[in-house]
């Protein structure tokens, strides 16, 4: 990554959703920081048109609060991929942002996935837990440094354990309602 | 038949967040549909959440509930506020910078909607393969449908951050009225654009409009049903997304209910209750709960109105009644043709604005008048009618709140269309597959639901098909 190359670090989720709203407080601290070379955005989920903004920069930094995660964050590439949006959840998956950016504006910028442990996600409410700020503190200081030195480096790649209640359940555990 | 005999299919969610769906099928030994339920998680904390906040914190606060349509919760609590200062006569420029703001809403929200969600479905047909059923296939065949909904969208966002000073939590409506006005520089720059925006808005209801005319023999059935239809309208029976009475008509067209003013829909409007799901189904007291039930959104509303204020969306309005004759549309799929109808509306109606100099006034606060301690707002969002109710005591805090989001007033239709398309597509095949189970999504899906949900942290998917034999055996399993 050459000196004077852009940097986007963009954050999401809900800060009325408890340890959600990681990735807008990693955003907000940031954004005071005032990074040259640096813009920060964030939002409540992922969209589309995001896209166009992501191919204008040199290097993206996709931010978000994980259930399951290496404590206190991990950080790994990214490259472009799946299928856009699905169902009816009208947002996102961060590679397949990169891939809409590709596809659509010839641009592949050198992108990476932070996810920032998170505890607290069931109920509303403006706070942080305590263990998910302290966790904020290491992000930001990390991702801090290293846009300063310009130069991230893959750190904590922890292979998220499956939250028990995102599992899909296995055949034997579906059961045959009759009526 | 015996009760022993019927099996089972899940399309179920796999998160364990609010506003997750889950459709769920019986069928009897010979695959014939005995029951079909579309099952929609509703979060219901959040009313007790905002009980004892001030007041005024209200318009942002209720942006918190739906991270899809904010500016929806933020208006519509901005107009209940409005009426509990006694401001609920605003500036023109407050009024019309709120109007653009929601226009912008409508515009982003029902491009992401038809580009991105709804336009692999109609340009390769709900069986095509599920690889090339996605915005990726669009992008391969269609890549200039896809940049249109990715900048249409990003448009749209553009105007909310002129308007409520930026894309997220936006803090522009306030008791009364505005904080900000649209600067020249905004103005312009957002004009600069507009022309592009109208170009692709006209070729979408084309679109839409071909795809619904050309397949009517398939999609005319898809889905379908005879309901009431139920949204505001302006005083002269014009559409009007923002503000307005209640109107309801009956499948063909008579009417219902009339003019009734929002701060009286409880004497119109009640919920029902049924034990197997945790979402309301909202209905008309005056024909009761079996009856009663009424569609909202694009569909209803372009049937509601008497006529678009807009000149090409009145055009486009004319020619979609034309193919009832003047009645109300009851096809489940017409809803894409309508929504585009509304995005275009919208797009006019932003042109129209942008070319308003009260936007660049002032003044932009309605002084407060007499107080009162209770009110009641209604908008018109993307996905239907939304009604936020509020009580506030001496001490200016919340003390009761409750909201009837649109998807909400469009759960029982939901339900008709899953079981019709049950009925129609998978009843008696000997083998379900992944593309006629894709038909039950495509039914939702024209509706728009906001299923979506307020938290999303890494690691969570948001829909499972599960298909199981008379035997409990998992015979096919897709993720959405």
């Amino acid at each position: 990554m050459s000196h004077g190359a852009s940097t986007l670090v963009l954050a999401w989720g809900n800060p009325g959703r408890l340890d959600d709203g990681l990735g807008p407080a990693l955003a907000h601290r940031l954004e005071a920081r005032s990074l040259h070379g640096v813009t920060v955005a964030s939002d409540y989920q992922l969209q589309v048109e995001y896209a166009e903004e992501v191919s204008r920069h040199d290097r993206i930094v996709f931010v978000d609060a994980d259930r399951t995660g290496g404590e206190p964050f991990w950080i790994q590439r990214l490259e472009p991929a799946g299928q856009g949006v699905s169902f009816s959840t009208h947002s996102v998956a961060p590679d397949a942002l990169l891939a809409l950016v590709r596809d659509l504006f010839d641009s592949e910028p050198e992108a990476w996935l932070m996810g920032i442990r998170g505890y607290e996600f069931d109920e509303f409410g403006e706070w942080l837990s305590e263990q998910a700020r302290a966790n904020l503190d290491e992000a930001v200081a990390f991702i801090q440094a290293a846009l300063h030195t310009n130069g991230i480096r893959e750190i904590r790649l922890t292979a998220p354990d499956p939250d028990p209640a995102d599992v899909i359940p296995e055949p034997a555990d579906l059961k045959v309602t009759h009526v | 038949m015996s009760a022993n005999s019927t099996k089972r299919i899940v399309i179920e969610p796999v998160t364990r967040v609010e506003g997750h769906g889950k459709v769920s099928i019986l069928l009897d030994e010979e695959n014939h549909v005995k029951q079909a339920r579309l099952h929609i998680v509703e979060f219901r904390g959040f009313e007790r959440f905002i009980q004892g906040r001030p007041y005024w914190e209200l318009p942002v606060l209720v942006q918190r509930l739906c991270g899809i349509c904010p500016v929806s919760h933020h208006l519509c609590a901005a107009k209940a506020v409005d009426g509990i200062t006694g401001a609920e006569k605003l500036t023109p420029a407050g009024e019309k910078m709120r109007r653009l703001m929601h226009y912008g809403q409508m515009f982003q929200s029902h491009a992401l909607h038809f580009f991105h969600l709804a336009s692999p479905d109609l340009l390769f047909g709900f069986d095509a393969p599920v690889e090339k059923r996605n915005v990726i296939g669009v992008i391969a065949e269609h890549p200039e449908l896809a940049v249109q909904g990715v900048m249409m969208r990003k448009y749209g966002q553009e105007i909310i951050k002129a308007t409520a000073g930026k894309k997220v939590h936006g803090t522009g409506a306030i008791p009364g009225g505005i904080n900000k006005n649209l600067s020249v520089e905004e103005r312009d720059e957002l004009l600069g654009d507009i022309e592009h925006m109208m170009e692709w808005s006209r070729k979408a209801v084309g679109i839409a409009k071909d795809y619904t005319v050309d397949n009517l023999d398939t999609v005319g059935p898809f889905g379908s049903f005879d309901s009431n239809h139920l949204s505001i309208v302006r005083a002269d029976g014009a559409m009007d997304l923002y503000h307005g009475n209640l109107r309801v008509l009956d499948s063909v067209g008579e009417t219902i209910i009339d003019g009734v003013d929002p701060l009286d829909y409880l004497d119109v409007i009640a919920e029902d209750v049924k034990p197997w799901s945790y979402m309301k189904f909202p209905f008309l007291k005056k024909l009761g709960p079996v009856d009663g039930w009424f569609r909202v959104g694009p569909l209803a509303r372009v049937n509601v109105c008497s006529f678009i204020d807009t000149p090409e969306a009145e055009a486009a309005r004319v020619e979609f009644m034309s193919l009832t004759e003047g009645k109300p549309n009851n096809l489940t799929m017409a809803y894409h043709w309508t929504r585009m109808i509304e995005l275009l509306h919208s797009c006019e109606k932003i042109h129209e604005l942008l070319e308003d100099p009260d936007l660049q006034s002032d003044d932009l606060v309605a002084p407060a008048g007499e107080w009162r301690g209770e009110y009641v707002a209604m908008i018109e969002a993307p996905r239907g009618t939304l009604t936020h109710h509020y009580r506030v005591d001496e001490n200016d805090q919340v003390t009761m709140a409750n909201l009837i989001v649109s998807t909400t007033c469009n759960n029982e239709p939901m339900n008709r269309a899953v079981r019709k398309i049950a009925d129609d597509h998978l009843s008696g095949v000997p083998e379900i597959t992944e593309g006629l189970l894709n038909n039950i999504e495509v039914g939702i899906r024209a509706y728009d639901p906001c299923l979506s949900c307020a938290t999303h942290a890494l690691g969570q998917m948001p829909l499972e098909v599960t298909l199981i034999d008379a035997n409990g055996n998992t015979v096919d399993r897709q993720a959405r």
